[in-house]
C-alpha cells in the first residue's frame, strides 16, 4: 500500500476523489431529477402515454345512438344522410349518453347550419348535391321541406309554380311564403288543360284580405293589422298592395 | 508534516471508514428502489385499465380529396373533442381550399381554418381551372424531425407510430414548431407547452374513431391499421393512387392522400 502511495502524487489521490465524487453526486441528482420511467421504450416517459389517454371524450360516436333513439336511427339508415354521423349535426354527446338529463342535445333549425355542406361552391367536388341558398326559398328554414334524417333529391313540380315560376319565386321571398295559392285562388282542375278559358278566381273583396289583416280578426297576432274602415277604404287592398310581395314594414 | 497528517488520519480505523463508506452508497439505491415500485403501480393501472396493446397496431389515415366537400366539420369537431383555443390560428386539423388558375399559379386560403366552412372565393376575374379542398393535419411521420430535434424527450413516437407531446415534460422552447415540415404545431397559449393532432390517442385506444373521422360527413377521412392487410384504410391504398405530403423530406408520413394534385404541399 505504502508504494502505491508512493507512486502516486498526493494532488492527484485529492483531484480523483473530488471526481468521485462529483461523479456520484451527478448519478445521484440525475436518478432524482430523471423520472423513473423515463427510456422504458424510448427517450420519452412512459406515462406521458398514460396522461395522453386519460383525456376526456366527449364524442360518443354513432353506434350508441341506436340504444335509444332507434327510430331514428332506422329513418337515417337507408337515406341520402345514412354517412353523416349524429354527432355532426347535434354536437358532441357523451354528456348526453351519460346522462340524457344533464345535457339535451340540440338540433340546428335556422338557414345557416344546413348551406355549411350544401351551398354551391365550385371547388366542391361534382355530383354533391348543392344550392344557391340565397335564391333557394331564401324566407324558408331547410328544414320545413326537407326531412334533414331523411332528405330526398327535388322532385319535378306539379303544382302552379311549372308554368308560373316567377310569381312562385317572389313569393318566396315575401312574408306570404307559407301562404298557399289555392288559398287566395280558386282554381277550376280545367286550368291546366286549357289555362284561358278556365281562368282561376281572384279576391275581390277587402273583405277577404281582412280575414287576416282586419283588426278584428282572428289570425296570428305576427300578422300587421289595418282598420279596414279608415285604410284606403275607396280601394281594393291589391290596387295598392302586390299580395305575392307585400311590402315589409 | 506527513506524521501530522498520519495521526489525523489514524483517528479513524480503515475498516470503519470503509464500512460507514459502504453503508452511505446504499444511499444510491434507494430512488430505484421506489422507482421500481411506482413502476409495478403503473403496470397494475396498464393491466386493469385496458387491454390495450400498442405493439399490436400501426394507426394510419387516408384523405380522399375527391370526396371532401369543405364543410370544415373535421375541425369544429377536433377543436371541441380536444380543448384547442377558439381563436382562429390554433389548429389540430384544418382545411385548405386550392385553386388552380390559367396562368399555373396556385392560390391557397384556409379561412379561420375552415372552422365555419368556406365562402366562395371573391376574386371573379381570375380564372381558375380547377379547384380542390385538402384537409391537413400532423402526419404522424415515422420519421419525425419534431421528435429528433426536441432537447427533452417531450415528444416522442409511440409503438403503434402515433406521435405524442408530454405536455408537463415540455420547456415550449418551440424547436418541434419550427421542425415540423407540415405546419402542424403549435404552442398552447394558456399552458405554453407544444400541441398537435394526436390521431385522438385517447379515443383510438378504446376502440373509438378520432373525432374528425366519426364526424365526417362524406368519408373523406379514413382511419385505420396499416399493419392489417384486410382493414378499410389497406383497401382504400390499394384503390386508389396514394401520395403523402413533402415525400422528399423523407418524413415518411402515415397520412396517405388519394386523387391529390401535384400542386399540393
Amino acid at each position: 500500500m505504502n508504494f502505491f502511495n508512493k507512486k502516486i502524487p498526493e494532488q492527484v489521490t485529492r483531484l480523483s476523489i473530488l471526481l468521485i465524487i462529483l461523479i456520484v453526486v451527478f448519478i445521484f441528482v440525475r436518478s432524482k431529477l430523471v423520472p423513473p420511467d423515463f427510456g422504458e421504450y424510448g427517450h420519452y416517459r412512459t406515462s406521458a402515454i398514460d396522461e395522453n389517454i386519460s383525456q376526456e371524450i366527449k364524442y360518443a360516436g354513432q353506434d350508441i345512438c341506436y340504444d335509444c333513439h332507434d327510430d331514428v336511427v332506422e329513418t337515417k339508415r337507408l337515406g341520402y344522410h345514412k354517412n353523416v354521423a349524429c354527432e355532426v349535426c347535434h354536437g358532441p354527446a357523451v354528456i348526453h349518453t351519460e346522462d340524457p338529463e344533464e345535457l339535451i342535445l340540440k338540433a340546428p333549425r335556422n338557414r345557416g347550419y344546413c348551406p355549411i355542406c350544401h351551398e354551391y361552391l365550385p371547388s366542391r367536388p361534382t355530383g354533391f348535391p348543392q344550392i344557391v341558398a340565397a335564391s333557394h326559398n331564401p324566407m324558408k328554414p331547410c328544414i320545413s321541406c326537407h326531412e334533414p334524417h331523411d332528405p330526398k333529391p327535388p322532385e319535378a313540380i306539379k303544382e302552379c309554380k311549372a308554368c308560373h315560376a316567377e310569381i312562385s319565386r317572389t313569393k318566396s321571398l315575401s312574408h306570404h311564403v307559407y301562404v298557399e295559392c289555392t288559398h287566395c285562388h280558386t282554381t277550376p282542375q280545367e286550368h291546366k288543360i286549357q289555362p284561358r278559358d278556365y281562368l282561376p278566381s281572384k279576391p275581390s273583396t277587402r273583405e277577404f284580405c281582412g280575414s287576416c289583416h282586419a283588426e278584428d280578426s282572428d289570425a296570428s297576432a305576427d300578422i300587421p293589422r289595418v282598420d279596414m274602415f279608415s285604410h284606403g277604404e275607396r280601394y281594393t287592398c291589391w290596387q295598392c298592395h302586390y299580395p305575392h310581395l307585400p311590402e315589409v314594414r | 508534516m506527513k506524521e501530522l497528517a498520519n495521526k489525523t488520519g489514524n483517528n479513524m480505523e480503515r475498516r470503519s471508514f470503509v464500512s460507514s463508506i459502504l453503508i452511505s452508497l446504499t444511499a444510491l439505491f434507494f430512488p430505484k428502489v421506489f422507482g421500481a415500485r411506482n413502476k409495478m403501480d403503473k403496470l397494475k393501472d396498464w393491466i386493469f385499465w385496458t387491454d390495450y396493446d400498442a405493439k399490436q397496431h400501426l394507426w394510419g389515415m387516408g384523405i380522399d380529396i375527391n370526396k371532401c366537400i369543405g364543410c370544415g366539420r373535421c375541425v369544429n369537431a377536433c377543436k371541441e373533442e380536444n380543448d384547442v383555443p377558439r381563436e382562429p390560428f390554433f389548429f389540430r386539423t384544418w382545411v385548405e381550399r386550392y385553386s388552380i388558375l390559367k396562368d399555373g399559379e396556385t392560390e391557397v386560403d384556409s379561412p379561420k381554418g375552415a372552422i365555419d366552412g368556406f365562402k366562395p372565393s371573391v376574386d371573379e376575374n381570375k380564372s381558375v381551372i380547377r379547384s380542390f379542398f385538402v384537409p391537413k393535419l400532423c402526419n404522424q411521420c415515422d420519421n419525425p424531425p419534431c421528435v429528433q430535434v426536441c432537447p427533452v424527450g417531450a415528444t416522442f413516437k409511440t409503438e403503434d407510430g402515433v406521435v405524442l407531446v408530454d405536455s408537463d415534460y415540455c420547456i415550449g422552447c418551440r424547436y418541434c414548431i419550427q421542425g415540423c415540415p407540415y405546419g402542424a404545431r403549435f404552442l398552447h397559449p394558456e399552458t405554453r407547452t407544444a400541441e398537435k393532432c394526436t390521431f385522438c390517442y385517447h379515443r383510438v385506444v378504446i376502440g373509438l374513431k378520432p373525432a374528425c373521422v366519426e364526424v365526417c360527413p362524406t368519408q373523406a377521412r379514413i382511419f385505420g391499421e396499416l399493419k392489417i392487410k384486410a382493414s378499410p384504410l389497406a383497401r382504400f391504398m390499394r384503390k386508389h393512387a396514394i401520395n403523402v405530403l413533402k415525400p422528399a423530406l423523407n418524413t415518411e408520413p402515415k397520412v396517405f392522400y388519394a386523387n391529390m394534385d401535384k400542386e399540393v404541399r
